[in-house]
């Protein structure tokens, strides 16, 4: 056979095996046949030894070529078997992306709308330059009711429904505080005496603005009433807050809680020991609807009592009251909570049921300020 | 406090509308709590006549009526109350009538087989009162058919009004009149309290006072007068009227007259039936006697208590109720009227222990005008003769009535002061001089003698609330707070900041926050370490809210249980809130807890297509530890983690950490005993931080961080495994491992821990990497070797192990 003969054997053959290789190992198999050691095309190659110059001369070029050519298909005919390859692979590992997550709770985490609350109260009085003060939640009669100007027999120490703990060794029954109030003593009082624990809020001298967050109890219980709930009260001590000022800052305080532009506030002359004079205050709103629309409509409702702070109980913390004077005012968180939020039932607040902290909990990130929103 | 419009009017002359009155009520701190047209509300409620009423054939307790309601057929009316009789004169409502006592409307029915076409009505029904003991009896002579609120005399306005406990003398109408008046509202009228002429000497002597020098002696003023030859019997319609439009139902002549008396000028009578007395009346403190009250109650009263006695014992407990002994009744003859003073706190006391409430308490322990103890008497008595006839004795006194006498130096800035709104002088004293206060001047200002209906006005900022609520509070000009600081400083303290932070990083890991409540059973208070009895409360509310918690657990545990029963049996909760380990401030901490439930882990809970979750374990509960103490700023692998379980936890499963002495948190699962004991199915993971154990963060002058030193040499890591006692924890193995080079060992983790019988019985398997950070120079064989040696040394002596081959 002459040697075109043989290459162009050699080059349909080869070229057809190559077309056929499926996979890189058959290819691999071709390329060992063709151009390994022994294959077909390196003995032509060798053959060019034993030839004649001349021939040579001739043959070296073809036979060349042919191997460049078959090097060639097989580079080509690899680099597509491995895009096939890589096809068939990624078209096997396909996922139905449909598929629902897995439901990690972490998706539903939910912070409880008193501690939201109470975050926003935060915020909204820290800009008025309010900080934060706490006191024990059993709490001394002194601290509850004598210190606040509640006479002893008085009747308004019976409106308060008091829990009273087991009397201790000395016969004395400590209660747990009706009220945030006794806060306001414990903060106003003249003492060098470092308190019991961290978390009380040291005695300061005026000027004094606090706002006291915190459990409150009573022994009552019905719809509207739990013997826990938790109330904020706030204090101004110095020379010169008055009634105007008290109108301003709880105005001002109840639109931003309740973001509307505009509140319109009653102000009800009543009783409180703890101040003189004692009003109640009543918000406009609309309750004609499923929902209570704060800032508009024609009905009133009761949302918190306040007063200047009772000369007694300035005294009481040894200061002058004709030197210092100051107002204080309290309401229920639960209570305005609910107002804003919308739920119906206070006595769900203490159940923790995950169906209610899940619909009426707010997001971890969710947290009120005056620069991001009270709410989102 | 309920009235009448006509009956305001009969002290107010006024043009105003009942609307103008009742806006001006509330404005001037008397306020309005509703306005009702009472004839609108309950016309078509009609007398009626029970012609028959027979024994329910199958209820005990139900009787069939009929009844004759002016329409000219008898109606079958089945009615439970236990007055329903025949002949009786009552108040019927047809069906379709709007029944507000009961929210319903009434229809036509069938009450066990028997028809009842309507309903007969009970006061509380009508909401005239609260009294639901019976259906409404009439006069004998009542008509037949016609509308009940106008038979009644309950067709006009009524006002119900809250009075604070400081206005005793808002108690009765006069005193609302007189504040209406002092606003502008009209004009007060005059009542004759003149006395009234005696027609002979008092049978009864003035009421000794029998109290020893150190008992307390409620009574002040006693005044009493004998008035011979009444006729007593129902009182005339006018006055019945009156008493029922505000829920008072008339029960004779004189008892109507103390009633009006009270509720006129807040001033409480008693009458007694002279003819029962036993001798002459005293006035002492009980001596632990019994005694059968109005109310058809007996009561114990103790030496701390007043009674008006005679020779046989108690006849009135003095300022709260008469008792049934000395009642009048229709056929009374001679009547002995009371009219005393007492000390209000001493009323208050009295009052709380027997737990009686009248009208009488309620307005005497708000302190009542002494200047009324005589008139009072006089305008009871001269109503007496007027209704009933007879003759009145000469009145009986005896002690004396305390005035306040109470005289405040005003200055004339002090409104201003208080509340920022300059008032005219002139206008100032004019309101006061209208409220009954005399105001002279003195100095700057002026000196305001206090009326004696007013002992609650003791100070100068009395009477600015007094000024302020006759202007009206809504004409104080409002005023911004001056800002103290521009930008306000810090507002939190490190624990209210603890709190925040740390709820937010649990509810990022899925934890929804509850608040449970303060107080549990006693049972798990002493379950978790609580119970003792200064945290007892003396009067809980409920058997499973006597004690203060130790712990949140209890409560969250709860709420798992709860939430079990509606189907959530995977459950992440978590609570921030106070704990009470005493009864004193310091024994209050704050905690945060939480728990996961059933398969509630972090990568998500239930059955799945991706993978089954695993039920909650220790693992979780101290990774949940671990996030809320690096939320804290804390590194919880920096801490002594001890294999030390809380009493709740399971024995093997569950741990301390520490701090030094200090315990800052518990994590482990919940002891199977205690989950069964708690009613709780499933695994229960729980950990408790202690916030206030956490030290406070050192404040440093200034906010820079310490220097970052970075390596330029390629950190190398190591693994070694060490075969030991499966007792042997981990801590251990790390802390020798950490300790054996400080320098150059960065890092040290067990990535794997096994057991099995080709380690030895007993015995476990635990491998560590090993990070080695060179610090200026690459490391050599050399290096490596002596670090491996000392690495191997170091946790085969601390743990008694050895390397594995």
């Amino acid at each position: 056979m002459s040697l075109e003969n043989q290459i162009a054997t050699l080059r349909a053959e080869l070229g057809a095996a190559i077309a056929a290789a499926t996979d890189e190992a058959a290819l691999d198999t071709v390329r060992v046949a063709a151009l390994g050691k022994k294959g077909s095309v390196s003995a032509l190659l060798a053959s060019l030894g034993s030839m004649a110059p001349d021939e040579r001369k001739s043959a070296g070029p073809a036979i060349n070529g042919l191997k460049t050519e078959i090097a060639g298909l097989i580079e080509d005919k690899s680099t597509a078997l491995k895009a096939a390859a890589l096809d068939a692979r990624l078209k096997a590992e396909t996922l139905d992306v449909t598929l629902p997550l897995q439901p990690a709770p972490t998706a539903r985490g939910r912070i409880h709308p008193i501690s939201q609350t109470i975050d926003e109260i935060t915020a909204i009085f820290s800009d008025m330059g309010f900080s934060i003060a706490e006191g024990p939640d059993i709490e001394t009669d002194y601290f509850n009711f004598t210190a606040l100007n509640f006479p002893e027999g008085h009747p308004a120490r019976e409106m308060h429904d008091t829990f009273f703990m087991k009397p201790g060794a000395d016969g004395v029954k400590k209660v747990l505080r009706t009220h945030t109030s006794p806060v306001q003593v414990r903060v106003m009082q003249k003492t060098n005496e470092k308190p019991a624990a961290a978390y009380m809020t040291p005695a300061m001298d005026p000027p004094i603005r606090v706002v006291i967050p915190g459990r409150t109890y009573r022994n009552d219980s019905d719809q509207t009433h739990t013997p826990m709930f938790h109330q904020v009260e706030g204090l101004v001590i110095d020379k010169s807050s008055h009634i105007g000022q008290l109108r301003w800052v709880l105005e001002e305080f109840l639109k931003a809680f309740f973001e509307v532009p505009n509140v319109t506030l009653r102000f009800r002359p009543s009783f409180f020991p703890f101040t003189e004079p004692s009003m109640e205050v009543d918000v406009q709103c609309d309750r004609s609807g499923s929902e209570v629309k704060i800032g508009e409509g024609n009905d009133w409702l009761e949302i918190l009592g306040c007063g200047m702070v009772h000369p007694n109980v300035i005294a009481n913390a040894g200061l002058d009251p004709d030197v210092y004077q100051g107002f204080a005012w309290g309401m229920g968180i639960d209570r305005i909570a609910m107002l804003k939020y919308g739920m119906p039932d206070l006595r769900a607040f203490f159940d923790g049921d995950q169906r209610w902290l899940d619909h009426y909990g707010f997001r971890p990130l969710d947290l009120p300020t005056l620069f991001g929103g009270l709410s989102s | 406090m309920k009235f009448t419009l006509d009956w305001l009017k009969e002290h107010l002359d006024t043009d105003a509308s009942a609307d103008e009155i009742g806006t001006t009520l509330t404005l001037i701190g008397l306020e309005l709590e509703g306005v009702e047209d009472q004839g609108k509300a309950l016309k078509s409620f009609v007398t009626a006549h029970v012609v028959s009423a027979e024994q329910h054939p199958n209820a005990d307790k139900l009787r069939v009526c009929k009844v004759d309601a002016g329409t000219g057929e008898l109606i079958d009316v089945v009615c439970g109350a236990p007055n329903a009789r025949t002949g009786l004169k009552t108040v019927f409502a047809f069906p379709g009538t709007y029944i507000p006592g009961k929210d319903m409307t009434i229809g036509k029915g069938n009450i066990r087989g028997q028809v009842s076409n309507g309903m007969l009505c009970s006061n509380a029904e009508l909401e005239l009162s609260e009294d639901h003991d019976g259906i409404i009896e009439l006069p004998a002579d009542a008509p037949i058919g016609v509308s009940y609120p106008a038979y009644a005399g309950i067709d006009g306005v009524v006002f119900d009004i809250s009075i604070t406990p400081n206005r005793g003398d808002a108690t009765g109408v006069y005193g609302i009149a007189r504040d209406l008046a002092a606003y502008g509202l009209g004009t007060l009228k005059s009542t004759d309290m003149s006395p009234v002429p005696s027609k002979g000497k008092s049978p009864i002597a003035p009421l000794p006072h029998q109290f020893g020098a150190d008992e307390p002696k409620a009574i002040r003023r006693f005044g009493g007068r004998y008035i011979k030859g009444v006729k007593n019997g129902p009182s005339p319609a006018w006055l019945q009227q009156r008493l029922r439009a505000v829920g008072l139902r008339p029960i004779n002549a004189i008892v109507d007259i103390t009633n009006w008396v009270s509720l006129g000028w807040g001033r409480p009578l008693h009458a007694y039936d002279a003819d029962k007395l036993n001798g002459q009346p005293v006035l002492r403190n009980a001596r632990n006697e019994s005694f059968d009250a109005l109310d058809n109650k007996v009561y114990t009263l103790d030496e701390t208590m007043t009674v008006i006695a005679d020779d046989t014992g108690p006849l009135c407990l003095g300022g709260i109720m008469g008792g049934i002994r000395s009642g009048v009744t229709d056929g009374t003859v001679n009547v002995f009227m009371e009219c005393a003073s007492w000390d209000a706190d001493l009323i208050a006391r009295t009052g709380r222990k027997t737990g009686i409430v009248s009208d009488a308490r309620y307005r005497l322990e708000r302190h009542v005008d002494p200047a009324l103890t005589d008139p009072g008497l006089e305008l009871a008595t001269r109503l007496v003769l007027e209704l009933c006839g007879g003759e009145a004795m000469e009145p009986v006194f005896s002690g004396e009535d305390v005035y306040p006498n109470t005289t405040i130096d005003f200055p004339l800035g002090e409104v201003a002061r208080l509340t920022g709104l300059a008032v005219e002088p002139m206008v100032a004293t004019a309101i006061l001089s209208r409220l009954g206060f005399a105001v002279t001047p003195k100095g700057d200002g002026f000196s305001v003698k206090v009326p004696s209906w007013r002992p609650d006005v003791t100070l100068k900022a009395d009477l600015v609330e007094e000024i302020m609520r006759m202007v009206g509070v809504d004409n104080i000009p409002v005023e911004p707070l001056p800002r103290l600081n521009h930008v306000a400083p810090r507002m939190l303290t490190a624990i209210q900041n603890r709190r925040r932070i740390v709820r937010r990083a649990l509810a990022a890991r899925g934890l929804d926050e509850a608040v449970t409540w303060s107080f549990i059973s006693h049972a798990e208070a002493t379950r978790f370490g609580g119970g003792q009895e200064s945290l007892q409360l003396a009067n809980a509310i409920a058997a499973d809210m006597t004690d203060m918690r130790p712990s949140l657990l209890p409560g969250l545990l709860a709420a798992a249980r709860r939430n079990a029963n509606r189907g959530i049996g995977d459950l992440a909760l978590f609570e921030v809130g106070q704990v009470f380990l005493s009864d004193a401030p310091e024994g209050q901490h704050t905690h945060a807890t939480g728990i996961r439930t059933g398969s509630a882990g972090l990568s998500g809970s239930g059955r799945h297509w991706a993978a089954k979750a695993a039920p909650v374990g220790v693992y979780d509960a101290k990774a949940d530890l671990g996030a809320a103490l690096d939320a804290l700023g804390y590194d919880i692998d920096k801490m002594q983690i001890l294999a030390e379980p809380a009493p709740w936890s399971h024995p093997g499963r569950g741990g301390r950490v520490a701090q030094g002495p200090k315990t800052i948190a518990w994590f482990g699962e919940l002891h199977p005993a205690f989950a069964a004991e708690l009613d709780i199915a499933g695994p229960v993971a729980a950990f408790e931080i202690d916030l206030d154990a956490l030290p406070e963060p050192r404040r440093k002058p200034t906010r820079t961080k310490p220097a970052l030193a970075l390596s330029q040499l390629m950190p190398l890591s190591r693994d070694f495994a060490f075969v030991v006692d499966q007792s042997v924890t981990a801590a251990v193995i790390l802390k020798a491992a950490r300790g054996a080079d400080k320098a150059l060992i960065k890092d040290v983790t067990i990535f794997d821990v096994f057991a099995g019988s080709h380690v030895g019985e007993g015995k476990k398997s635990v491998a560590i990497a090993v990070t080695l950070q060179p610090l200026d120079k690459t490391l050599t064989d050399e290096d490596i070797d002596k670090v491996s040696g000392a690495i191997i040394a170091a946790v085969t002596k601390s743990t008694g192990g050895v390397l594995r081959a």
